[in-house]
């Protein structure tokens, strides 16, 4: 590891002047950059904690029913959250389908949206990554990528977004809190993270210093608490990436769907909204075809970057079942297994 | 060095006159849990320096050049040490003069024949010092094409499989056998390269002192390593201690002296102080071995009433380019199956990784695995259940050898197994059960097997002048409860409680243990320790029963009877003497013999030895994303004696959750260009997490073997690996329908996509 400047600011205004430094990375709980400098995949000059930055780390419930989350919240203390659960029940399920207890102790809200992919060619130097090095190219494309995205990928990058949160997030229209050098703005959780195109190391709207201080849901994203699911379907039970995962979320009117939201992880380099699929769902009874209608208009314009055109046909099927499941009633309490296929097995054991 | 272990504290529930068979808990539980138990990295001798490999970024080719002088200037580092400036050794790393020695990476030259192979080591004053210069030497090669995958080369035959085993066998008329069938099945199986990934990353802390060395290091076999580093840097064995109290695992991996050790020693050889060298976990996808893959292609025909007419097994695996380690994978048919004619082959490739090593059942795994499924798969053809249908074929004698077995409870490991689990009533066709939730329901079966070998092991037992007793052996606890089975074994052939009883293990300095490897240490260790505390005790009672002033002078004939501390006449209990009084009339300060363990030829000869064991498993599968859970495995196995039960069933729990990983979870991701292992880190490499075994049952089946070693034991190590990763197969098979071949079991096969 090489040496770096430790910078621990005491107020955000420090804090945004530090990371705008070149060569400046923000660190809060570190769970994925201390690996990542630790495999020298990152290499930051300065790191500027922001783990102890004040009035960040509070889950502040509105009276309209919209919640604000401070960056510096810690997953578990958000899923646990009893009214945050309550009204979001959808994104609770992601945080607790993702990673380990210990890590989810750890990991911060801010640091969350902001976790880098596990794509296996970005973190192995010997390999060629246009993220991690400009213009080297991708030697994913071509290579082991069963896993790899089929959604909004670039023949300079077909890597995808690992975060769980953020794939419930971006279906329930959350708004991302940054503070910068020039003020502070919001921008839609949706349109947080780029897709790679020509530059895949670019992969947020963030511009040097851009500290991200909080995540809103609105009070609309409530009122699909009584049908809202997050699905996640993985190659061992628990502590493990999506294959596909995919938020939905439904409010019922009379039997018919008043309004639907849909968002896919492990697809794309983002988290991947599905509009067109929520458009059709609306006034339909939410139904096994209509379900699966909207899957396929999710997936329309997927296509394989390599050996992995059976996610495509996975994350249909997802898609179809997290509606139903959400159409069914969000549970009344989260499963011993979040997220997990195997959630509705009885008794099922809580080692996750 | 002092016993690491404190007393043994006598558990209340302590039989009287046996430890053996107690459920006792690890000794060395509360030192681990509290983070006093010292593993080799923990160590740090005055003056110790940090060194970091670099490795080789390709497969194949040379390095020509190192920026040496880059990683020098960065602050911390102390020296970088490459071909051009490496200590001298006295033997050649290249060497290899029998099957167990197998060729290092220890900078002899510029050549890269693998990724991740050491090419230079960095030494500096911290270990980020030492990371970061390694990372300053930006090495430029001269790459050639590397070969990759079972079809990236020739296939040849090579000379030996396993450890000197013939690479093919023939009996009987096979082709006859199979044409003559009105059942056949042929099918090819493919299992995945695997790497041990023990906890406990591969360490080295070593320090010279003059001519002599110390050295802090995890090992399987001490004394081995002790004669690889005498030879290769010229000392004598005795000059060098090792010591290994504990291992965070070792699976194969620490079995016998790897690369990285070398040049550990090396680097303190170099810079004249201590130095501590631990691979980071990628490092470990390379120079110390791993499982290599393999691809089975298995042909069976079987006659109208499910009898088998003939196997056959052929292997094709891979070797690196420069050594040869061939998974012995098609042999595993030797021993389960009667059948009238079978054939087994091996064929390998030479790759451009690391050399293939012993992997926990190494042949056995991945040819269970295969066999398992194909026996399934037979069995379905032949319209039985799987378990009547390895009944019809139960082999009386070993199918391979004619010889009949020492021991054999695999009947009664089939009932007892079959009917805690509840195989009765399992429907032959596959897909017709689900859960409530809808999800497919499976059940599978496979025979377990594995070899009951014996090492060659030593042991000293010393009776001390107060009547306790202390007995000493070179013996290796890898996590699996040597420090307390084998003290268990020590108190009972000393005829001592346990608190009475001292137990130094771990150091290359006590008497030569062998090898903890092939399921055999427990066995063979067991044997020297049993013998060496019989053996003084034998000189004791000559002692007493020869001295007139002792109660029990005269008893030779009628024999005396060692326990508790106390020599008893056979033919009158009430006469007693204890050990203290023994020696203190005979004046003298103790008593000290040795005990060896190792296999008798003459059994060997007369018998075939192996523990065997069923395992049933049940998974669940999502109809519609093929994602699997096994939610119950029972085993029951068969393994002669078992000394402690608690770490016997702890054995078979982890071997089945072993069998599960390599049917659903772990496989090397291979760059087919480049040869790079692309998921060498513990988050992408899979291993089973508790959700995924969410219920293990084990059953020790009773088991008398007068032939395998005085005390009836067989290991349990490796075997319920066996049996459970192909019983997970058959049970995703009559889940859903659908026969997957290539291990481990992807979600894409399922879902027909």
């Amino acid at each position: 590891m090489n040496r770096f400047e430790f910078l621990r600011p005491t107020t955000i205004a420090e804090a945004v002047a530090a990371g705008a430094r070149p060569g400046a990375a923000y660190h809060a709980a570190g769970t994925n950059l201390l690996d990542l400098m630790k495999g020298g995949v990152m290499r930051p000059g300065t790191l500027v904690d922001v783990g102890r930055l004040p009035g960040l780390d509070r889950i502040e419930h509105a009276a309209d029913g919209g919640v604000r989350i401070g960056a510096l919240v810690r997953n578990a203390d958000l899923a646990h959250d009893p009214g945050f659960a309550a009204r979001f029940p959808a994104v609770a399920e992601a945080l607790l389908s993702g990673a380990s207890a210990q890590l989810r102790n750890a990991a911060t809200v801010g640091g969350n949206l902001l976790q880098r992919t596990r794509c296996g060619y970005f973190y192995d130097l010997a390999s060629a990554c246009n993220k991690r090095t400009p213009g080297a190219g991708c030697d994913a494309r071509g290579g082991e990528n069963r896993l790899h995205a089929v959604l909004g990928w670039s023949e300079a990058c077909i890597a995808t977004h690992p975060s769980d949160f953020c794939v419930p997030l971006a279906a329930l229209d959350a708004v991302v809190e940054i503070i910068g050098r020039d003020g502070a703005r919001e921008v839609p959780l949706a349109d947080f993270h780029r897709l790679p195109g020509e530059a895949p190391e670019r992969e947020t709207v963030l511009a040097p210093g851009d500290l991200v201080v909080a995540v809103r849901l609105p009070a609309e994203a409530a009122g699909f608490a009584a049908h809202a699911r997050y699905l996640k379907v993985r190659e061992r039970t628990s502590y493990a990436f999506a294959v596909v995962s995919a938020a939905a979320a439904l409010r019922l009117e009379d039997g018919r769907i008043a309004a639907a939201r849909i968002a896919l992880g492990g697809v794309a380099l983002k988290p991947w909204r599905a509009r067109a699929a929520e458009a059709a769902l609306v006034g339909r009874a939410p139904a096994e075809a209509a379900c699966r209608e909207a899957a396929a208009l999710a997936l329309a314009d997927a296509a394989p970057s390599g050996d992995n055109a059976f996610k495509i046909e996975l994350a249909r099927r997802i898609v179809a079942r997290a509606l139903l499941l959400a159409a069914a009633g969000t549970p009344g309490r989260l499963p011993a297994l979040p997220a997990s296929p195997f959630a509705a097995l009885p008794g099922a054991q809580a080692h996750v | 060095m002092s016993d690491p272990i404190p007393g043994i504290a006598a558990p209340a529930h302590l039989r009287q006159g046996s430890s053996i068979g107690q459920p006792l808990t690890r000794r060395d539980g509360p030192l681990k849990v509290t983070g006093q138990a010292r593993y080799a990295a923990d160590n740090h001798p005055p003056g110790m320096l940090f060194a970091v490999l670099a490795t080789s970024g390709i497969a194949r080719g040379r390095v020509l050049g190192l920026d040496v002088a880059a990683a020098k200037a960065h602050p911390g580092v102390v020296e970088v040490m490459t071909p051009a400036n490496r200590p001298p050794l006295a033997g050649d790393p290249d060497a290899k003069d029998s099957p167990f020695m197998f060729r290092l990476d220890a900078l002899q030259n510029d050549a890269v024949r693998y990724p991740q192979q050491p090419i230079a080591v960095v030494i500096a004053e911290t270990l980020e010092a030492a990371t970061e210069g390694a990372a300053l030497l930006a090495p430029r090669y001269a790459a050639e094409p590397p070969r990759v995958g079972l079809d990236g080369a020739a296939a040849f035959v090579p000379a030996a499989v396993g450890v000197g085993s013939p690479a093919s066998f023939a009996q009987g008329e096979v082709e006859a056998g199979l044409a003559a069938a009105p059942r056949r099945m042929e099918a090819v199986y493919e299992t995945p390269a695997q790497y041990h990934n023990a906890m406990e990353p591969h360490a080295i802390v070593a320090a010279w002192d003059g001519e002599r060395l110390t050295l802090d290091t995890p090992s399987q076999g001490m004394a081995m390593a002790q004669a690889r580093f005498a030879a290769l840097f010229g000392i004598r064995p005795e000059d060098i201690h090792i010591r290994s109290p504990f291992l965070g695992g070792g699976f194969g991996s620490k079995g016998l002296a790897n690369g990285p050790q070398v040049l550990g020693i090396l680097a303190a050889r170099l810079v004249g102080r201590p130095v501590k060298l631990v691979l980071r976990r990628e490092q470990m996808y390379g120079p110390v071995g791993h499982r290599a893959p393999t691809r089975q292609t298995i042909r069976m025909g079987a006659d109208a009433a499910g009898g088998f007419t003939a196997i056959a097994s052929h292997t094709l695996t891979a070797t690196s380019s420069f050594d040869d380690f061939i998974e012995a994978a098609a042999d595993v048919a030797h021993t389960l199956y009667a059948t009238p004619a079978l054939h087994t082959s091996h064929e390998a490739v030479r790759l451009d990784t690391g050399t293939p090593m012993f992997m926990r059942a190494p042949g056995e795994a991945p040819g269970s695995i295969a066999l398992e499924s194909a026996v399934d798969e037979m069995a379905f053809a032949c319209g039985m259940d799987p378990l009547a249908f390895r009944l019809r074929n139960y082999a009386e004698v070993e199918p391979a050898s004619g010889k009949p077995f020492s021991s054999k409870a695999l009947r009664e490991c089939y009932a007892e197994g079959a009917a805690r689990f509840g195989w009765a009533g399992r429907p032959l066709q596959p897909r017709q059960m689900r859960d409530e939730a809808g999800l497919l329901v499976g059940w599978g079966m496979g025979t377990a097997t594995f070899p009951a070998m014996m090492m060659a092991g030593h042991a000293r037992a010393t009776l001390r002048a107060d009547g306790s007793g202390l007995v000493e052996t070179g013996a290796h606890d890898m996590g699996q409860g040597a420090w307390t089975a084998l003290a268990q074994v020590a108190a009972d052939g000393m005829g001592l409680p346990l608190d009475r009883l001292e137990f130094r293990s771990g150091t290359s300095d006590l008497p030569d243990a062998g090898i903890a490897g092939g399921s055999a240490h427990m066995a063979t260790v067991s044997s020297a320790i049993h013998g060496a505390g019989g053996a003084v005790i034998d000189r004791l009672a000559a002692l007493a029963t020869g001295d007139e002033r002792s109660p029990l002078f005269g008893a030779g004939n009628a024999g005396v009877v060692a326990r508790e501390g106390r020599l008893h006449r056979r033919d009158d209990e009430a006469r007693s003497e204890s050990y203290a009084a023994i020696l203190s009339r005979a004046g003298l300060a103790g008593l000290e013999a040795m005990g060896q363990g190792a296999a008798d030829p003459a059994a060997q000869k007369a018998f075939a030895m192996h523990a065997h064991g069923a395992v049933f498993v049940e998974v669940k599968v999502d109809p519609d994303f093929g994602q699997i859970r096994a939610t119950r495995v029972v085993g029951a196995f068969a393994a002669g004696r078992v000394i402690n039960p608690r770490m016997v069933r702890s054995q078979y729990y982890g071997g089945m959750t072993w069998g599960v990983s390599f049917a659903l979870h772990e496989h090397a991701v291979t760059d087919r260009r480049s040869g790079r292992i692309m998921n060498a880190d513990l988050a992408e490499y899979h291993l089973p997490v508790n959700a995924d075994v969410p219920s293990l049952e084990a059953i020790l089946v009773a088991e008398q073997d007068p032939h395998v070693n005085p005390l009836g034991i067989k290991g349990v190590g490796e075997i319920a690996i066996t049996g459970t990763a192909g019983a997970v197969a058959n049970a995703v098979w009559h889940a859903t329908g659908v026969r997957v071949r290539r291990f481990p079991i992807g979600l894409e096969a399922l879902i027909g996509a």
